[in-house]
């Protein structure tokens, strides 16, 4: 396929977003339990939130340049029985909705203690939104990914892998930055997020590479044979039919060579993986917001080439019909 | 259930792309249009069609077969770009079983183009919606033509009359008879899209040529040999016995 | 909530529906044009007309954007002051300007010199008019494009068989059984050829494609000959030798219909050698082909006049002694003992094709023919006056085109592939191929063109037809030097059978001087700058060039051209022709009708829309010329303007007075009753248009086979002026026609003689017997250099070079590649896809390479014409046309070398002048990766030229005539 930028900006950004807000919602749920100090609700929750939003509106935003006709978005909320577009056109507001509660919730602390355990655990209100947030974040997820996972012809991206690295990569994305934030807002948070992050970046990096692993390993189901019908060992195409290119010479096709593939492969898995690892757990050890920062903008990046990399590899079979002018 | 649907006979298609322009020209100022053109007169000019024709080139030489190939909407029974749409606009009617888009809901997000394994659906990239076949439902049912002109544009201005136009859920139909008594198969049936369309392979006339026919009795040069004219000079078996 | 889309509710507007004739090509389709609200909305194909029968092709289908390109000229135009041409600077000027310029111009020659005015025509299907205009200017500088185009193809058949292919005639494909199809990508019967296949291959029949190349029609053949450019002519004899030797021929036919148990004059002493013995029978003298040959009986065994009641004659027997010791042989002896040398394995090593594949071949034929005869319940009389019950047919059916017509020795060839088909009995028989009216012709036809320099006056038509027949050198057009009087040397010693002019050579002769210098040239709907021309590069700078006082070498040229083509930039005037969807146009039965096997059909066009800004059909401006010139036939007797306008010339003009002949052949008489001769009828447009545009008379069963000797069909076309005589037309195996031009240069005979330097060259090309030789740029090429073929193809989806102004057909080929086999490209290091050089002894092009495993590998092709010159045809100075696409021509040279015929020869079929395109032998090497990503040669990009269109929206949405701005 033809990375389209809007789609790529699309999926991390609401990634960056969603992650973010699980790490805050964890956060709260180990607090909660007290199993970390508890925080101020305003500055950490309600800005955390807010910033996680950001995130999520930015997503939305560049969703919007993939669509040819935006003002007509609202129709794609109809179809939630069998598309999962539909769905994620209905899940990403409702998720959004709950980000935003959560986070004014927090900012004014209407943050009414339902329930205490006699253990001491408080049920805050903010903790039932927050538990609503993350069911909707990981249907989010789950949607998103689909979108890509049911199309079983593209073989590439038809696998639960892509779920679980759509869950895992944006989680971990959106960890490294609460780490960021934690040590800017909560210091006393960071350590915890930063084992958090880096334990699911080395839990993406093994479901990513176990994609990457499974999709070298693909043998693509369509054909030129079964393309056309042909028995032959030696099918070539000599015309498509247009010589000056077509939607589906443009949209289906990365038109970069192998060695650039190639390039991108390896600068994703550093990027997005052992470079911010490395950098979560220096910037851990030293207590150094620039470098926890650092560490989330590198991973960003990479998780950009990532996705650049998911769509570029995946062969759609229509281009078997459009491989020769 | 009716399934109309076209079989493209490979064995006679010449690849003259009559199809892919009486296609854009019925279907341009109609409503399936606009088709819009890209470039129209400068660098590499780009649009939309419905319909395109490809050519393979099968084995080597001198064994080489070339092979035209059309393309168009297959309208699976099962089509994979109708449930993915989000909005709705790309459906497929009960009554006939064609596949369509409706641009009047169609958001452009190009899903349905992902969805679909035949690259077909090509994205009007100024009006931005989603086009593709619409297998002339226009013309079908128009009352206003005659009736052996409700067919599709392409059907109609096939040179060899490649392309049959017909009900396949139907076994009568000449569709249906051309896909069971000439081998008609759809592609990538890997996929269980199920297309409505069918293609017919390319099929061989031999002729076996038996020595005998090359000695007959009726061998016209039986009669060529010339006999002497004129009394033979030298002397001949007369010249010596008698019976 | 907006109205959901209604797939189905047709958009609104005033629907009309309008049937006329397409001309994207030559085919001539009938076409049923849709409009809504006065503007084209749809163009199909007319289901009601006999050629087509509803189905239309990728260009007919894209006449929408035809009718509104860009490219159109709408104004007429004078070629800036100061400017030079191929600058394509002009002034818009009005018509009446516009024809004070030729009238004083040309009015002036006329008194003068009228020769100095040529007339040119390209692809146009108006010869009647053009050539009647041509003579009653009086000039002999007049043809049309046959002599680039496919002549070899219609005089080596008329000559042989007296029917062509091309339009004259083709493959009956309804009842055929096999069907070998030679050197044809696509053709004028693009329709009908193609639904015919189609029907032919569903029926079961076998079809046979020998072509060097395998795209198109040969694409779905069962079986493919892959051949070496330029040796069919190789494979033709040795099939023939397979079958003379095998007995597979169809000797009652031949004995019959053809001259081949007629007897030969071998005695070399005696005054007749080489010519038919004749009996001394009265002959009528202007007759050609009287019928006073004999037969050897072998019951009576001595000479009796051929075809006698009761008479047997050998058809071989070696050589026999006439009563007067004269010796004779019978034409098929002589065939036999000429194709003796032609064996299988000689033509396996010339033409690439197995010796036992070709062995195949014949036999599939010969026993096709034998075998399968048909025998149809048609009763016929014969031009001898005998009675037959059944009309018989050997189903082999041929056909053939540029693939053997586009080469030197195309028309020995050709006469070969007609002499195959006979040989197996399958001359206007079912199954085989079939003539079209007004074919079969005597042989040769009868037309004949000036024959000396006597018959060009001022201010008189010309003495002669404008194109004609020779049947004897004394027919030649030449001084009596022998030196041609006509501009492109036509009907001269050099190419004396060039029944269709030379206008390849035209702007070449004419910069020259040689003969002549001429001072206007008129080109009609030809792109002489682009792809009709020859060694293009080079004819561009002629069509500039100057003499020392600054004149141009040719002073004054004029197009009629309806686009913004390469040639119009060479224009010092500009005509703007109309559309075919704008004018009145006949295919008429003087010209090229649409005529079907079972009867003659004709045709016209009717305007389905208004002309276009200041467009003028040409027709128009000819009446226009004609009239203000007070030429004869567009005059009174009275000295007025006889001719409103062109459709009032249509149905008014007769070829004589009283005649009753004219253009169209329907619904003439008073009130429409007659057909093919009759009084002028004043609603005979109407009649056409109420009948889909076209007049169709089917002829009685009995007379639809064996037309050339068919008494009641020849009886028939006497009557109604088809042909001057209701003789026989007996099949010229061994051709005494061309024995008279070889003795002529033998010096044997005392008409007129060829110049010395050409004696040699008469004398071994005009053989009466088909022969084989190579090419002669082949000849004279150093093939170890050029050790490659190279050819162009017809896209079906484009017409030569006038449609990349079409939005639609320029998508589907925006440019063209050179096809390569992989191992040939290979060995000179050529990339699939990468940059290359082909490179003839003449010129060079760099261009793309497309690996190919459909090509004989010695051979590389390319789409005709689909390069452009930059600027041209208002496409973009960076369009892919011109930056990535090629012409071949530029490696295509107009003349041949030096020889021993001498200089300045062109490079054609010695015999007819046809253009020896695909005779060009190549080399190959890769471009040098420095060089620019771009086709080679390149030329000053070409303006807008006024009156022409906008180009510059990036978006062009089509709907119904108006280009709509995209709702969004
Ligand atoms: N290399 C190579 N060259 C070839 C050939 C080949 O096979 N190979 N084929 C040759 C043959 S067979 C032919 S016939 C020639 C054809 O060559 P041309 O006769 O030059 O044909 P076109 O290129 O179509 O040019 C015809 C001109 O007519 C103009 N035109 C189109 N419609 C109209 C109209 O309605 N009115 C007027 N007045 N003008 C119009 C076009 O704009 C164009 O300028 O090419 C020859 N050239
Ligand atoms: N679509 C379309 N139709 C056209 C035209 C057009 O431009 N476009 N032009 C029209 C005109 S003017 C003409 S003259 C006709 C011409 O119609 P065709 O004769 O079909 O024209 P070409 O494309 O020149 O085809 C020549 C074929 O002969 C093959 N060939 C070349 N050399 C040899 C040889 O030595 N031996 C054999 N056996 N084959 C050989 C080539 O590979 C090619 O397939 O088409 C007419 N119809
Ligand atoms: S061919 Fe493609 S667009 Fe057409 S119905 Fe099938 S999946 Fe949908
Ligand atoms: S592009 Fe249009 S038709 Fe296709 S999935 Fe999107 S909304 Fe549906
Ligand atoms: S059926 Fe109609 S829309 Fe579909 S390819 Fe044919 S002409 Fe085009
Ligand atoms: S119109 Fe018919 S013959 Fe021509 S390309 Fe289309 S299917 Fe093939
Ligand atoms: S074959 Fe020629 S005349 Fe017929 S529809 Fe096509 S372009 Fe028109
Ligand atoms: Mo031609």
């Amino acid at each position: 396929m033809n990375p389209a930028f809007s789609v790529i900006f699309l999926t991390t950004l609401i990634g960056v977003g969603q992650g973010m807000f699980l790490a805050l919602f964890t956060g709260q749920s180990y607090s909660a339990v007290e199993l970390l100090p508890t925080q101020d609700s305003a500055h950490f929750y309600g800005t955390g939130a807010m910033l996680a939003l950001l995130f999520l509106v930015g997503g939305l935003v560049a969703s919007f340049f993939h669509l040819g006709r935006p003002e007509r978005a609202w129709r794609a909320a109809t179809q939630w029985r069998t598309s999962w577009l539909s769905r994620e056109v209905i899940v990403l507001p409702i998720m959004m909705g709950l980000v935003f509660f959560y986070s004014l919730m927090h900012w004014f602390e209407w943050d009414t203690v339902l329930f205490t355990t006699k253990a001491g655990a408080r049920l805050q209100l903010t903790l039932i939104i927050g538990t609503l947030g993350m069911l909707t974040t990981f249907a989010l997820f789950i949607c998103t990914g689909m979108i890509y996972a049911c199309l079983k012809f593209l073989q590439e991206w038809h696998s639960p892998l892509t779920v679980i690295n759509y869950i895992l990569l944006g989680t971990a994305s959106g960890f490294t930055l609460a780490t960021a934030f934690a040590n800017i807002s909560a210091p006393e948070l960071m350590r915890f997020y930063a084992i958090w992050s880096m334990i699911i970046i080395a839990a993406g990096f093994i479901t990513r590479s176990a994609s990457l692993v499974r999709n070298s390993r693909i043998k693509a189901k369509s054909t030129i044979q079964t393309a056309i019908g042909v028995r032959h060992t030696k099918i070539q195409q000599k015309a498509m039919g247009f010589m000056g290119g077509s939607v589906n010479t443009r949209d289906f096709f990365h038109h970069a060579t192998a060695t650039f593939l190639k390039t991108m492969k390896w600068s994703f898995l550093l990027l997005a993986f052992v470079v911010p690892f490395i950098l979560l757990w220096v910037g851990m050890d030293k207590h150094n917001s620039g470098i926890l920062i650092a560490a989330f903008v590198v991973q960003y990046i990479g998780l950009l080439a990532e996705r650049w990399f998911f769509f570029a590899q995946a062969n759609h079979p229509q281009n078997l019909y459009y491989q020769t002018i | 259930m009716t399934q109309l649907a076209l079989v493209i006979d490979l064995n006679v298609c010449v690849g003259c792309h009559a199809c892919v322009t009486s296609c854009k020209e019925w279907n341009t100022s109609g409503p399936a249009g606009f088709m819009t053109d890209e470039n129209p007169y400068a660098k590499d000019p780009t649009g939309t069609f419905f319909n395109r024709v490809q050519t393979y080139e099968i084995g080597e030489f001198p064994n080489t077969e070339t092979l035209h190939f059309p393309k168009s909407c297959l309208h699976c029974e099962d089509p994979p770009c109708v449930p993915v749409c989000p909005t709705g606009a790309s459906y497929k009617r009960k009554e006939d079983g064609i596949v369509l888009v409706d641009y009047d809901k169609c958001i452009g997000c190009r899903y349905c183009s992902w969805a679909c394994p035949y690259g077909v659906r090509e994205i009007d990239e100024q009006q931005q919606v989603m086009k593709k076949c619409t297998l002339c439902v226009d013309r079908l049912y128009d009352e206003t033509l005659p009736e052996s002109e409700r067919k599709p544009a392409c059907v109609l201005a096939c040179p060899t009359s490649a392309r049959l136009y017909g009900d396949v859920h139907d076994p009568e139909s000449e569709v249906s008879v051309a896909i069971r008594e000439e081998g008609g198969y759809p592609l990538m049936p890997e996929w269980g899209t199920m297309p409505s369309n069918h293609y017919l392979p390319r099929r061989k006339t031999r002729m076996h040529i038996h020595e005998d026919e090359l000695q007959r009795a009726d061998n016209p040069l039986n009669k060529e040999q010339r006999g002497p004219s004129a009394p033979v000079k030298t002397p001949t078996l007369d010249d010596s016995t008698s019976w | 909530m907006s109205v959901v889309h209604d797939p189905i509710k047709a958009p609104e507007g005033r629907i009309e529906t309008k049937n006329t004739t397409c001309y994207m090509c030559a085919c001539r389709c009938g076409i049923r044009v849709t409009l809504r609200d006065g503007e084209i909305r749809y163009i199909q194909g007319n289901p009601d007309h006999p050629l087509n029968k509803g189905i239309i092709c990728a260009k007919g289908a894209s006449g929408i954007m035809k009718q509104y390109s860009p490219a159109r000229l709408t104004k007429p135009l004078k070629r800036k002051e100061g400017s030079e041409r191929g600058d394509a600077q002009y002034d818009e000027i009005s018509w009446d300007e516009a024809f004070q310029i030729m009238q004083d111009r040309l009015e002036h020659l006329r008194t003068t010199d009228p020769k100095k005015f040529a007339l040119f025509t390209g692809r146009d299907q108006m010869q009647a008019l053009t050539g009647l205009f041509a003579k009653q200017y009086g000039t002999p500088n007049y043809a049309a494009h046959g002599g680039f185009c496919s002549v070899n193809m219609a005089s080596g058949m008329i000559y042989t068989i007296g029917g062509s292919f091309w339009e004259f005639g083709g493959p009956d494909l309804d009842r055929a059984k096999l069907f070998v199809m030679i050197g044809t990508a696509e053709d004028h019967h693009s329709n009908p050829m193609k639904a015919a296949i189609s029907k032919f291959k569903r029926n079961g029949g076998r079809f046979i494609s020998i072509n060097p190349v395998r795209t198109g029609y040969s694409a779905i053949a069962d079986e493919w000959v892959p051949i070496k450019p330029g040796t069919d002519g190789a494979l033709m004899l040795a099939l023939i030798h397979e079958l003379i030797k095998t007995g597979l021929y169809d000797r009652d036919f031949l004995v019959q219909y053809t001259n081949s148990a007629e007897l030969v004059s071998t005695d070399e002493a005696s005054d007749d050698f080489g010519l038919f013995v004749r009996t001394d029978i009265p002959r009528d003298p202007d007759c050609f082909d009287p019928q006073d040959h004999v037969w050897w009986d072998r019951n009576q065994d001595k000479a009796v006049h051929a075809r006698d009641e009761g008479t047997d004659p050998y058809l071989l027997g070696g050589e026999f002694t006439l009563a007067d010791g004269r010796k004779a042989k019978t034409s098929f002896q002589l065939l036999a003992e000429r194709v003796e040398q032609y064996t299988p394995e000689w033509a396996e090593g010339i033409t690439g094709i197995p010796a036992k594949n070709i062995k195949r071949l014949a036999y599939e034929m010969g026993i096709t023919a034998r075998d399968e005869k048909i025998e149809l319940p048609i009763a016929w009389t014969d031009a001898w006056g005998k009675d037959h019950d059944t009309v018989t047919g050997n189903p082999v059916a041929f056909h053939s085109m540029r693939g053997t017509a586009a080469h030197s020795n195309g028309f020995q060839t050709i006469r070969a592939m007609s002499i195959l088909m006979t040989v197996l009995g399958t001359i206007d028989r079912p199954g085989g191929f079939r003539h079209k009216a007004p074919f079969p012709r005597p042989i040769p036809p009868c037309a004949k063109t000036g024959k000396g320099p006597e018959d060009v006056q001022p201010n008189t038509p010309l003495n002669g037809m404008p194109l004609g027949w020779p049947a004897d050198p004394n027919d030649l057009f030449v001084d009596d030097k022998g030196q041609p009087v006509r501009i492109d040397k036509a009907f001269s010693w050099e190419h004396p059978l060039s029944a269709h002019g030379l206008m390849h050579n035209v702007i070449t002769n004419a910069w020259r001087g040689d003969p002549y210098e001429i001072d206007t040239l008129l080109i009609f709907m030809a792109n002489m700058a682009w792809n009709s021309s020859m060694n293009t590069s080079d004819v561009r700078k002629m069509l500039n060039d100057k003499n020392e006082n600054g004149e141009y070498k040719i002073p004054f040229i004029i197009v009629a051209d309806a686009f913004q083509s390469e040639m119009a930039a060479f224009a010092d005037l500009v005509l703007p022709d109309t559309t075919y969807l704008e004018r009145h146009d006949v295919m008429s039965m003087l010209d090229r009708p649409i005529s079907e096997y079972d009867g003659p059909v004709d045709s016209v066009r009717i305007p389905v829309v208004p002309p276009t800004g200041d467009c003028k059909p040409f027709q128009e401006v000819l009446i226009e010329l004609g009239s203000r010139m007070k030429l004869p036939a567009f005059t009174t007797d009275k000295g007025e303007r006889k001719f409103r306008d062109y459709p009032d010339f249509v149905v008014n003009y007769e070829t004589a007075p009283g005649s009753g002949i004219g253009f169209l052949a329907g619904w003439r008489g008073k009130g429409g009753e007659k057909s093919m001769k009759g009084e002028p009828n004043p609603d005979q447009w109407k009649m056409y248009e109420k009948n889909n545009c076209v007049f169709h008379m089917e002829l009685p069963k009995s007379y639809q086979y064996m037309r050339n000797w068919n008494r009641g069909y020849l009886k028939w076309a006497q009557e109604h002026n088809l042909a001057r005589y209701a003789e026989p037309i007996n099949i010229h195996i061994y051709s005494e026609i061309l024995m008279k031009f070889r003795l002529a240069a033998q010096g044997k005979t005392e008409g007129k003689q060829p110049p010395d330097h050409l004696r040699k060259r008469v004398e071994l090309y005009f053989d009466p017997l088909p022969f084989y030789y190579e090419p002669l740029e082949s000849q004279l090429t150093d093939k170890h250099k050029y050790p490659l073929n190279a050819l162009t193809q017809r896209p079906m989806a484009m017409y030569h070079s006038w449609d990349s102004q079409n939005a639609w057909l320029r998508q589907i080929h925006t440019y063209n590649f050179m096809h390569v086999h992989p191992e040939t490209a290979r060995t000179s290091g050529i990339e699939d896809g990468g940059w290359m050089w082909a490179e003839s002894m003449h010129g060079k092009v760099r261009c793309l390479c497309r690996y190919t495993e459909a090509v004989e590998p010695g051979t590389i092709w390319t789409w005709n014409a689909i390069g452009k010159a930059k600027g041209a045809w208002r496409l973009s100075n960076d369009a892919n046309e011109s930056q990535q696409g090629f012409l071949l021509n530029h490696l295509i040279a107009e003349e041949l070398p030096a020889h021993d015929a001498g200089e300045h020869i062109s490079n054609s079929d010695p015999l007819t002048g046809q253009a020896g395109w695909y005779d060009v032998r190549v080399r190959i090497y890769k471009a040098d990766d420095a060089d620019p990503k771009m086709s080679y040669p390149q030329f000053d990009a070409m303006p807008a030229m006024p009156g022409t269109g906008k180009t510059t929206s990036k978006w062009l949405n089509f709907f119904a005539g108006r280009l709509t701005k995209g709702a969004k």
